[in-house]
């Protein structure tokens, strides 16, 4: 497993030089006391491309996101984003008790020595229309569906080179998950931001992603452009979400196809 | 009447107080969820200070200032302490500062001996409806209401405010954004210190400070600010003052060795008050 420029998809926005990774996950450990949550994880995203790690629960997909995101430190490994990463966390983890705005705001807090420019969450409310109506509420008050806006457009005010979102489903109605797939899809092919979706709904991050790497037991079994992935054996185990326990998103794929 | 007036104005001062040292205790919990049990230390550590510079010839205004930020200074190495190291929760923390006010006894007792001490404040008196009413007690009042505003505006006006709070009601999330949460905490330990200490300052003239005079002060500053639940500013005021003026009737109008046993009566009852109202909710929540 080699890092950086394999299977590059063009990246629209990056111009001249060869694309070096956003992400570069390079054999990374994590261990949570005695176990190990990522065992030799190596992974790349380039700019402007669309990845999805998919898995069943408990496959190391969130602590290998933790420790992308700086929240955690590899016991081995190394990890290196160029630019800057924003995350999309499971379970949108909103501020319950500021308005959305101030969320967003709050998105910028890395740029908060660039000045007013770049808390000035318009741009946000050009991409997420719909968090225009709302930007008074209290986030504490919203729907799961709004609440993971929210949390996009959060990531987004810290104006990132690559968007990691958690689990982008979860305990979401289909019907707004498509929708949410539907901006993401836009935001990486307009805007060329990079993306590396985590999700347990395989079928859905493969459809949105060009490449992808099926985690396992803190192990990748699999990777390959999407298309090839999901025909393969692997991953419709991973479909079905591992022997152990059937995780709910299980259910969210039959729905899917409806 | 003018019994009357004495006992309300000097009351709403005292109060005053309570609210200062509370407001620190809102701070502190606001950003950690850590109950600062250290919070009287610090408005003991400014009074004696600044009684000291006094006497050692610094002038008024700046032998306060000096004070004030010996504790903030004192919130620093406190937060530092109790939340300096990621993962530490607010419970051990909690069990840290009681741990350091008690060692700060030890320090205190060793520069500052076991005396009582205090110093003169804003000199003169006012006579209004008859009653003779010192001019700290304007003073105390008045350094009140601006510390409250300012705080209040800045928690919720300013984003770092706002991320102050945010530390609290959703650490990943602060995290997820790159707020630094240990980094925050001890701003509000040491934002914390400084309103302990301006209580400190305000209070050591009205009443003589002595080492464990923490004790009084962080009873009844913990009584006001549990009215809030710890994290709201405007009940802790309105707590601080009522307990001030409440204390200083019973000593007026009955005795004064009663006046404590108001503050222990009323956080008693709020806090049974608000177990009853919560236990359902955290149920709930699972937190």
């Amino acid at each position: 497993m080699t890092s950086s420029t394999r299977d590059s998809a063009a990246p629209p926005g990056a111009p001249g030089a060869p694309a070096a990774a956003v992400v570069a996950v390079d054999d990374v450990v994590v261990r949570h006391g005695t176990a190990t949550a990522v065992d030799r994880v190596t992974l790349t995203v380039a700019p402007g491309e669309a990845v999805a790690l998919v898995g069943p629960n408990g496959a190391g997909k969130t602590s290998l996101v933790n420790t992308i995101m700086g929240l955690i430190r590899p016991a081995a490994g190394r990890v290196a984003v160029r630019g800057r990463a924003a995350l999309v966390p499971e379970g949108r983890q909103m501020f319950p008790d500021l308005d959305v705005e101030d969320n967003l705001r709050l998105g910028a807090w890395p740029l908060r020595s660039r000045g007013a420019a770049a808390r000035d969450t318009s741009r946000v409310y050009e991409v997420l229309p719909d968090l225009a109506g709302i930007r008074r509420r209290k986030a504490g008050t919203l729907s799961g569906g709004e609440q993971q806006m929210v949390a996009f457009g959060r990531a987004l005010m810290a104006d990132p080179d690559v968007l990691v979102i958690d689990e982008l489903s979860l305990g979401l109605a289909p019907l707004i998950t498509a929708a949410l797939a539907d901006h993401l899809r836009e935001l990486n092919a307009v805007r060329g931001l990079a993306l590396l979706l985590i999700e347990q709904n395989a079928r859905l991050a493969l459809e949105l992603c060009t490449r992808a790497y099926v985690l396992e037991s803190g192990r990748v079994r699999a990777e390959g452009p999407s298309a090839r992935l999901a025909e393969s054996a692997e991953v419709a185990a991973a479909y079905l979400g591992g022997p152990a326990e059937p995780p709910p998103a299980a259910g969210g794929a039959e729905g899917d196809g409806a | 009447m003018s019994e009357f007036v004495q006992y309300l104005v000097s009351g709403l001062a005292v109060g005053c107080s309570f609210a200062l040292l509370a407001s620190g205790l809102v701070t502190i919990h606001r950003v950690t969820r850590v109950v600062n049990f250290a919070q009287g230390m610090f408005a003991v550590v400014a009074g004696l200070t600044a009684g000291s510079l006094l006497s050692a010839g610094l002038p008024h205004g700046l032998a306060e200032a000096v004070a004030v930020l010996t504790a903030g200074a004192a919130g620093l190495l406190v937060g530092v302490a109790a939340v300096g190291r990621r993962g530490t929760s607010p419970q051990s923390a909690l069990i840290v500062t009681l741990g350091i006010g008690f060692l700060a006894y030890a320090v205190e007792i060793v520069i500052w001996g076991e005396d009582p001490r205090s110093f003169p404040g804003l000199g003169g008196a006012v006579e209004i409806a008859g009653a003779h009413l010192q001019k700290q007690y304007f003073l105390v009042i008045g350094a009140a209401a601006l510390a409250f505003a300012a705080l209040g505006l800045f928690f919720t006006r300013t984003l770092l405010g706002k991320a102050l709070g945010a530390c609290a009601s959703n650490p990943y999330a602060a995290r997820a954004v790159g707020i630094d949460v240990t980094r925050m905490g001890l701003v509000a330990f040491t934002l914390g210190g400084v309103l302990g200490g301006v209580a400190g300052v305000l209070v050591t003239p009205l009443q003589s400070l002595s080492y464990n005079s923490d004790v009084l002060l962080i009873t009844n500053g913990f009584a006001a600010a549990i009215l809030g639940g710890l994290t709201r500013l405007g009940p802790a005021l309105a707590g601080g003052l009522a307990l001030g003026v409440a204390e200083s009737m019973v000593a007026g109008y009955y005795e004064a060795s009663y006046q404590s046993v108001v503050a222990l009566a009323l956080m008693l009852a709020v806090m049974v008050w608000r177990a009853s109202q919560h236990t359902a909710l955290q149920e709930e929540a699972s937190l």
